[in-house]
């Protein structure tokens, strides 16, 4: 790589950085300001592509183009602006991350109506009037629109920095990251701010899309692609902070222009493909970055968050009524494969729930008592899964060992990663475990001759007796009973106790001599192990198993089983998995635009139990126990 | 309004009645499941083509005096989803055999799957070798042209082309990767002083494509070996359009000629590759004739490629169970060994030694016409022309698939 070549990759860099500005300021704000973790603004990135592109071919010329994309922008943040006053809105005082699962429906929901509006092709916009050609730089040609991005960028982080730092608007965005309660206190309207601050974020991310069109074709897949950039530059930025989301883009831009530019490496003793290292890079940055600066670059720890939600309950050991409840649907379950001749199909959904139910049991014991919102906890999962399926293959192994293994590999993992991530709190801890997967994830997809890459791992089956769903069906009950039920003990021991404190007040936690660090990392491990346990399950059950177990779709299915059922109650994760389980299997059949029929069923429930549905239960049926007291 | 406890109910009347057994019909039930929402751009029109296929057999009175039921599923892009769904289909709708998957991984789950339940499949279009070939079974059959016979019917233009110094694109998972692995050792074996100068795999949907081209642009080569597609393939060519990086030099591309890829790009799709595909405006043979028009009259669109892969597995399977005589499995496997099944493309046969279809694909240069890109110079390339032969594949199928 010549100097020349290796000036020009880092301008190309700088273009891409801007791309990847865009999308994260929005973002950034909206959390800064709400603090909801909003994953549909991928989405709102989207829509803009889209949007722009029927602009710039239905109007044409320059009007439609640029014009274009000054109207998608503003469109793109009224939607927004409707998204917070319907939606949001209603769900701000339900409990921390809640508001994730609205986000999270809204994602399925846009996707499944881009479908239905533009169609499944992919739409390449019109080349920008005016930029259509290239420039000569370094002997190499620059596209002109490139050379324009560049600095459309720093403009736009500019403009956002002579906002926040000199008009009132800015202030306020700025004292309500600090300190949203106090903000209120004195007097300022809330409501207002938050829907201002969702319109402009929505708006940057609707520029930022409308800007791509002459890039790259609208399409289907861009709005994951753009959610998990966008997290990346955010937290490697620093939550809220704007100069720091540039500063990351870049850094992460350049990065990977490096990586590309370096191309095939011969260093005599092994050849390395860089090119390679694109596929995870920005977790890597992410990562260091995390452990040499928890609050990313420029970013500052985070200002006390006074939940404004109801205040949390104490957990209780279970009385008699939730007693002979589980006694009932374990006897049922238990007489399940009894009905196994009249409807097989049952029991093969029944393993996936109970495979369900473990997962997310193993995920709630960290993020409900614990305090620690792991966003990649499918990493467990997949080591499991891969423990098991690789003893398999090169050990041949027998079904028993796999099983004990997977347990043991997650658990390793756990422990691992879980040291790092329990000296971070709130976003960035859940960003740093998203990090810790993805590169899990990236290893699993890359290393071709351990683990099968892509394709993953084919033929890990059951022996006999099995390979019957029945017997199938209840070892996996034989295993996630014992499983969840360990999980539950443990949170009513001095162990758990002490991981509770650690959460609610890790000052006088420590002050008593628990080791709060040492609890929590502890406890990280042990649901790693759980969860391992569900993985060893799933890559039996399904014969194969690909990376997907590993990716973040999976992190984030557990995370809305959790919270679909409720953050504050032991049963909740139990609940939420199963009814998350049956209600994919059942919709996924009934109509060809599911996603867009799921979105909009949870987003039915996340209105109707603002606390998940057992915790909203559990409320309810306290409410009126109160009422009764009052009344006698 | 619904109370809570509605909601509760409909959820567990919901789980009841989609988990009883469907009432048996006097139809014959083929399940198919695919990623229709990942991959709609290739499936959207390849659910058309089942379509079409599904009157045609069943306006002729269906197969052995009963009408084909088709049970279509979303496997959810995702293999372990598939594989419930494959069970679903199989235990729930009762079907006598499945069909369908796309991308390669998700594929090879379902073929494994077939293999352990004993249930008859024919993989429609995922392309990795290892579904036929490492990982093949007894129970399994492929339709569409593999990925190791696609770049087999690139490489005379590549070795005529006598060029020394190539560049590799692709798409970072199993079948960019084994495209480049079979282009690599073929080439080298036509032309033993190949080099290849760089070699640039980037994250499937997400590849950084100023970066790359450049990076191509400054290794120098003297020709280029893509196998990226899709939204990779639109940012890719203009990208590499404005920057010169094409300009002077040979691309060769897998896929680039199939509608679903190439209309996208519109008045900017790069003329002169030579690439595989599919010029459905331009084949003049009576089958596809006759295929275009009854498409055409149907949807009032033309067909991309999807549509014919989706066509020609509904007419396959018909003929394959009007062959044995039953949708016995066994009997179906049998009836797949060297059954010949007429198509757009020509009649083609599965072959008996690796399960393989040898359904071709078209090769040629792209070129502009009226705006719009379309193949010239094409011909069609037989599957049997480039595939191993009968030998050779039974030392690359596990002993009991053979």
């Amino acid at each position: 790589m010549t100097l020349n070549a290796f000036l020009f990759q880092a301008l190309n860099g700088l273009s891409t950085a801007s791309g990847l500005f865009l999308i994260a300021a929005g973002l950034s704000l909206i959390f800064g300001v709400s603090r909801i973790v909003n994953i549909a603004h991928g989405s709102l990135y989207m829509l803009g592509t889209y949007i722009a592109y029927t602009f710039a071919t239905r109007i044409g010329g320059v009007t439609g183009f640029w014009g274009g994309i000054v109207a998608t922008a503003i469109i793109v943040g009224i939607i927004g602006a409707a998204i917070e006053f319907v939606l949001l809105r209603r769900i701000y005082r339900a409990p921390e991350l809640f508001q994730l699962l609205a986000t999270f429906a809204l994602v399925l929901v846009i996707n499944d109506s881009a479908l239905y509006l533009w169609g499944p092709e992919d739409l390449l916009g019109p080349r920008a009037p005016g930029l259509r050609d290239a420039i000569e730089v370094l002997g190499r040609r620059l596209p002109s629109y490139d050379l324009f991005l560049i600095f459309v960028g720093p403009a736009v982080l500019l403009v956002l920095h002579v906002v926040i730092t000199k008009t009132r608007f800015g202030r306020l965005i700025r004292a309500a990251t600090q300190d949203r309660e106090m903000v209120g206190a004195l007097g300022v309207n809330q409501a207002m701010l938050f829907t201002a601050v969702f319109a402009l974020g929505s708006l940057l991310a609707g520029l930022g899309g409308a800007l791509q069109i002459a890039r790259e074709p609208a399409n289907l897949a861009t709005d994951l692609i753009a959610i998990g950039d966008a997290f990346v530059v955010v937290v490697v930025g620093g939550m809220g902070s704007i100069s720091g989301a540039y500063l990351a883009a870049v850094l992460i831009a350049e990065v990977k222009a490096l990586c590309i530019g370096l191309g095939v490496v011969d260093f005599g003793l092994m050849k390395i493909n860089f090119t390679k290292f694109t596929l995870v890079a920005e977790f890597i940055v992410m990562a260091v970055v995390l452990i040499v600066r928890p609050y990313g670059l420029l970013g500052r720890p985070q200002g006390a968050v006074r939940s404004i939600a109801e205040a949390e309950e104490p957990i209780r050991p279970a009385n008699v009524f939730v007693k002979a409840l589980g006694i009932v649907v374990f006897a049922a379950l238990l007489a399940l494969p009894l009905f196994a001749n009249y409807s097989p199909y049952l029991l093969v959904l029944g393993i996936d729930v109970l495979i369900a139910v473990l997962f997310a049991a193993s995920l709630h014991f960290i993020m409900g008592p614990g305090g620690m919102h792991s966003f990649g906890h499918a990493a467990y999962f997949g080591l499991g899964a891969y423990g098991a399926a690789l003893l398999v293959k090169w050990m041949a192994a027998p079904m028993g060992l796999a099983l004990a293994f997977a347990p043991l590999a997650a658990f390793a993992g756990a422990l691992l990663f879980g040291w790092f991530a329990v000296r971070l709190s709130g976003v960035y801890l859940a960003m740093l475990t998203l990090a810790f997967a993805q590169i899990i994830w990236a290893a699993v997809y890359q290393w071709e001759p351990i683990t099968g890459g892509s394709n993953g791992v084919v033929g890990v089956w059951p022996p006999a007796p099995f390979n019957k769903a029945t017997v199938y069906f209840l070892l996996a009950l034989a295993l996630t009973v014992p499983g969840v039920l360990l999980l539950r003990r443990l949170l009513f021991s001095p162990f758990g106790y002490a991981m509770r404190a650690g959460r609610d007040s890790p000052l006088r936690a420590e002050a008593i001599g628990i080791d709060v660090k040492r609890v929590h990392w502890l406890a990280f491990a042990i649901a790693g192990g759980i969860c391992g346990i569900a993985g060893g399950l799933f890559a039996f059950a399904k014969g194969s198993i690909s990376p997907e177990t590993i990716h973040v779709g999976r992190s984030i299915d557990g995370l809305v089983m959790v919270l679909l059922g409720g953050l504050q109650t032991l049963t909740g994760p139990i609940v939420g998995a199963s009814v998350f389980a049956v209600l994919q299997d059942t919709i996924m059949r009934s109509t060809v635009y599911w996603r867009a029929l799921l979105g909009l069923v949870i987003l039915f429930l996340v209105l109707i139990f603002p606390s998940g549905i057992v915790g909203t239960l559990v409320n309810l049926t306290r409410r009126i126990r109160l009422r009764r007291k009052a009344a006698t | 309004m619904l109370t809570k406890r509605h909601v509760f109910s409909l959820a567990f009347a919901s789980l009841l009645t989609g988990a009883l057994p469907a009432a048996a019909q006097d139809t014959i039930k083929i399940g198919e499941l695919n990623s229709y929402k990942t991959q709609s751009a290739f499936l959207d029109p390849y659910k058309k083509g089942m379509e079409l296929a599904l009157e045609e057999i069943n306006s002729k009175g269906g197969v052995l005096g009963k009408k084909i039921e088709l049970i279509v599923r979303d496997d959810g892009t995702n293999p372990g989803e598939a594989v419930r769904v494959a069970e679903e289909l199989i235990t729930r709708e009762g079907v006598a055999m499945i069909t369908g998957t796309f991308l390669s991984h998700i594929g090879l789950a379902v073929t494994n799957f077939a293999g352990q339940k004993k249930v008859f499949f024919l993989a429609a279009e995922p392309l990795t070798d290892k579904i036929t070939w490492q990982n093949g079974n007894r129970y399994t059959y492929r339709l569409r042209a593999t990925t190791y016979m696609q770049t087999a019917m690139l490489l005379p233009a590549a070795t005529e082309a006598k060029k020394k110094r190539w560049a590799l694109v692709y798409p970072d998972f199993e079948y960019g990767q084994s495209a480049v692995a079979n282009f690599k050792e073929l080439l080298k074996k036509a032309q033993p002083d190949v080099e290849f100068v760089t070699e640039q795999a980037a994250p499937l949907g997400k590849v950084d494509a100023g970066a790359v081209a450049q990076a191509i642009d400054d290794a120098k080569p003297d020709a280029i070996f893509n196998v990226l597609f899709g939204a990779d393939l639109a940012k890719f060519v203009r990208e590499g359009t404005t920057r010169g990086t094409f300009k002077n030099r040979v691309v060769v591309s897998l896929l680039s000629g199939e509608p679903e890829y190439l209309d996208p790009l519109k008045d900017e799709a790069p003329v002169g590759w030579v690439v595989t595909g599919y010029p459905w405006d331009k084949i003049k043979t009576p089958e596809h004739t006759a295929f275009l028009n009854a498409y055409q009259k149907k949807f009032n669109d033309y067909p991309r490629l999807g549509s014919v892969v989706g066509y020609v597995t509904l007419h396959s399977l018909a003929e394959g169970i009007k062959k044995a005589g039953s949708t016995d499995t066994e009997k179906m496997i049998k009836a797949f060994e060297n059954l010949q099944v007429p198509s757009p493309f020509g009649a083609f046969v599965y072959r008996a030694s690796d399960h393989q279809a040898t359904m071709g694909a078209y090769v040629g240069k792209i070129a502009l016409e009226g705006g719009k890109g379309t193949m010239a110079d094409f011909k069609y390339v037989d599957g049997k022309d480039v595939l191993p032969s009968d030998a050779d594949v039974k030392k690359l199928r596990p002993a009991e698939a053979n």
